[in-house]
């Protein structure tokens, strides 16, 4: 097992003159489970195969433990790409199936069973190792799949986004059996993926990227609490955070009618007499008698049981700005009422407006 | 047959036989009527093949996404004339009586004389029939790479086998995984990558077909599988390889081009450099076109063969004018001689019944094959009526059909599977101790 390095990484394709991946600085630790995630376009993909080998690094290097791999071809990185379409062959056993890669990598046959065995354990599939694939169910068979690329038992796991060929119930059960095997095994994995969801209930760490360039890396906790940009703000949470500009005032911020108070230093970081404030749906507070706040026309209620989601839009400087809150499932405000919304005291988000950047303290979760 | 609500076609041109099809019934239900032969085989997805008006398709059941990446991306390889299956049509907003969404389909043409590589041998797979299969992978890899196509699940599943006068053209079936790099083209590293995924692949379809007593003795999987690294290395050496030499032989320019002619390939554009003296050259292909002999045969007969079989046809089309031209003739003009004389005469003796076993290029290939043993044996120079009927009888009558042999399937499983297989057969364990396999 090992870290992995991303040392002023930089991927130039021919032709273009922004790098898709542009002096990537990141570091791995052993055993970790990081996630790469943003929109498309974003670099992420480009990160992994760059580690992968399977793309040129123009600059800077990349390591595995301390090996310097930048021009080491894929097959001599002692890497797995998982999920790739490994295929299952019909008249071979679960053994056979795990264990084929090992024979043409020239593993005596003892080694074999040894290591076949034991990703049997991990996999729960000792019972079944002398079946054939015909004979297993669906899961089973993603198991056998994964025990391919466990017995060669690689230094680095990486992962592009796996689920995406799955419905959506597939797609949080593996969710869960990947995290937590990769827990057990403590193998070092790399998973790209463009759901936040994913990135936040998978990784122990997450990095986003935007436009090649890494923009924050974080536990998820990190990065719900203390976005770095307004990037990074609108990007981690569902639903979104909201931002919007506001004036800053004597003391805090204007939220509507009302002023939400911040930290004295944050006036004076500013770079103008505006911030940027993002406040997530769960961090407002919704009155539906005319009062201080900022006035929202209801568009839509979604009931989800316990909870709702609140679409509104409210008049903010003459723009139109959507608003998104959390009420109550049963009890809360119906399409077409105005309501009146004031941000939870110390769960605003502040953000400087020319270069985006965080100015306010974490906003720590209750 | 009711075309549910708002079925959504996407096709460059539809059939519309393709109308009349039960899209509000899922691909699994379908009637067997409708079914061209065969069991649905097991795959990533479920694909059957369905006959249409004078010919088969193929219908995989996919995700919306995944069908049309997929059809654009074989559009474009057609387009850049590489050998794959034809991209039929896209449908998609299916749903049944119920109004129950229904997954989105691709649909393929049945790619005529095609076959499966376990099509390809009877009892077991031989050696030499490993290597000319491995061997026709390579090429069209080497292709798929040349034009900036990582295909990212090379296998010989992945591929289908037309006969080739006596080699085979393999042709690209599955470009679910595949990404196209224009512009810079691929990295080393993602070439190594697809080859040592072919070579794992190969090795693992052969290893399997072994387990299942299909394959001859001296067939060693690793030692095949390795083979298309080989015979890739050397190809694209070959094509893309810059070549050093002293300014005074520049013959070997023209060396150079006859050894891609012979390979198959133009040259479209070659790179010429000189150092400062002039004393040494560099030379390297840039842009290299498969086809060489098929282009050829299409222009002086309006034939379409593959490769070999093109080869194969001016081979004998070059003795024909040897033969019987006139030094005033020219080309075309003994070319369409050829066909009216020679190649037409052999395609129209082939008994109807008989049409679907072989291409008439094949058909003329093997016909030569059989006029020169007959001509060995007995010591004289058949003539070519003589031939035809001997090798009708003796040779295509006993040939199975290949026009459309989609059985066997290729029986691989791939990821991620569907739940709905969780029908597990539970006494399905393999005799003794799964050590003794491993």
């Amino acid at each position: 097992m090992a870290s992995v390095t991303f040392d002023h990484a930089t991927r130039l394709y021919p032709g273009s003159t922004r790098p898709a991946v542009d002096a990537l600085n990141l570091e791995v630790a052993d055993g970790e489970f990081l996630v790469l995630v943003g929109p498309s376009g974003c670099g992420k993909s480009t990160s992994l195969r760059m580690l992968a080998g399977l793309e040129e690094v123009n600059a800077g290097s990349i390591l595995i433990g301390d090996r310097n791999v930048t021009d080491v071809p894929p097959k001599d990185r002692d890497i797995a790409m998982v999920f790739q379409n490994y295929a299952l062959y019909p008249h071979m056993t679960v053994a056979e199936n795990m264990g084929f890669a090992l024979k043409i990598a020239g593993i005596n046959k003892d080694e074999r069973a040894t290591r076949v065995l034991e990703a049997a354990r991990l996999l729960d599939l000792e019972p079944y190792l002398n079946r054939k694939p015909k004979a297993l169910s669906g899961g089973q068979r993603q198991r056998v799949a994964m025990g391919r690329a466990i017995v060669r038992q690689p230094q680095v796991f990486l992962m592009d986004e796996p689920l995406s060929n799955l419905d959506a119930k597939l797609r949080v059960q593996t969710r869960t059996q990947i995290a937590s095997l990769q827990r057990r095994l403590g193998v070092t994995t790399v998973y790209v993926t463009h759901d936040q969801t994913e990135a936040l209930t998978m990784g122990d760490r997450i990095a986003v990227l935007k436009d090649g360039l890494l923009q924050q890396v974080g536990t998820p906790r990190d990065l719900y609490e203390a976005p770095n940009n307004v990037f990074v703000a609108g990007f981690i949470g569902s639903p979104a955070m909201n931002l919007f500009t506001a004036d800053l005032t004597e003391g805090g911020v204007r939220f509507g009618t009302s002023v939400v108070p911040l930290e004295r230093s944050i006036g004076a970081q500013a770079s103008g007499s505006h911030v940027t404030i993002g406040v997530r749906p769960e961090d407002i507070v919704v009155s539906q008698t005319r009062g201080e706040g900022l006035a929202v026309h209801v568009d839509l209620v979604e009931e989800l049981g316990a909870d709702g989601y609140l679409y509104g839009h409210s008049d903010i400087d003459g723009k139109r700005t959507d608003i998104v809150t959390r009420v109550d499932g049963r009890i809360h405000p119906s399409m077409g009422e105005t309501v009146y919304l004031t941000a939870a005291p110390g769960h605003v988000h502040v953000f400087d407006v020319e270069s985006g950047e965080r100015l306010s303290s974490a906003v720590t979760l209750a | 047959m009711a075309i549910s609500g708002s079925l959504n076609i996407t096709a460059a041109m539809v059939d519309p036989a393709l109308l009349d099809l039960p899209w509000d019934v899922p691909l699994e239900d379908w009637p067997e009527n409708t079914i061209a032969a065969l069991p649905k085989g097991i795959s990533r997805h479920l694909v059957r093949f369905v006959n249409l008006s004078g010919y088969v398709i193929a219908v995989k059941e996919t995700s919306e996404d995944l069908a049309r990446r997929e059809y654009e991306m074989l559009r474009t390889l057609q387009r850049m004339d590489v050998p794959c299956v034809e991209p039929v049509a896209v449908i998609s907003n299916r749903a049944d009586e119920n109004g129950q969404p229904l997954e989105a389909v691709l649909v393929t043409r049945h790619l005529k004389f095609s076959l499966p590589y376990r099509a390809l041998f009877s009892q077991a797979l031989r050696p030499d029939t490993a290597t000319r299969l491995v061997d026709a992978l390579s090429l069209l890899l080497v292709r798929l790479h040349i034009i900036g196509f990582f295909w990212g699940d090379v296998s010989l599943s992945n591929t289908l086998f037309r006969r080739d006068a006596g080699s085979f053209a393999a042709y690209l079936v599955d470009a679910e995984t595949g990404k196209l790099y224009t512009g810079g083209g691929l990295s080393n590293g993602q070439r190594e990558n697809d080859l040592e995924i072919a070579r794992v692949n190969i090795a693992g379809e052969l290893m399997d077909l072994a387990a299942g007593g299909r394959v001859e003795e001296d067939v060693d999987p690793v030692e095949v599988s390795e083979r298309i690294v080989a015979q890739y290395r050397t190809l694209w050496a070959e094509l893309t390889g810059w070549e050093s030499f002293p300014g005074y032989e520049r013959w070997r320019i023209n060396e150079r081009v006859d050894r891609l002619n012979a390979l198959g390939f133009d040259i479209e554009e070659l790179a010429i450099r000189t150092d400062q003296e002039g004393t040494q050259v560099r030379i390297q292909p840039k842009v290299v076109d498969a086809g060489h002999h098929q282009r050829r045969l299409i222009r002086l007969t309006g034939i379409d063969a593959e490769e070999n079989q093109a080869r194969r046809l001016l081979n004998d089309l070059d003795s024909y004018a040897a033969t019987f031209g006139r030094e005033e003739q020219d080309e075309e003009a003994l070319a369409h001689e050829w066909v009216a004389q020679v190649f037409e005469p052999v395609v129209r003796a082939i008994p109807r019944d008989l049409k679907g076993k072989l291409e008439p290029a094949e058909v003329f290939h093997q016909l030569l094959e059989h006029r020169w043993f007959m001509s060995q044996k007995q010591s004289r120079d058949v003539p070519l009526a003589e031939a035809v009927a001997a090798y009708i009888d003796d040779i295509l009558r006993h040939r199975r059909d290949e026009a459309t042999v989609i059985n066997p399937q290729t029986g691989i499983l791939t990821l991620p599977l569907d739940e709905e297989e969780l029908d597990a057969e539970l006494d399905a364990d393999a005799d003794g101790d799964w050590r003794s396999r491993v």
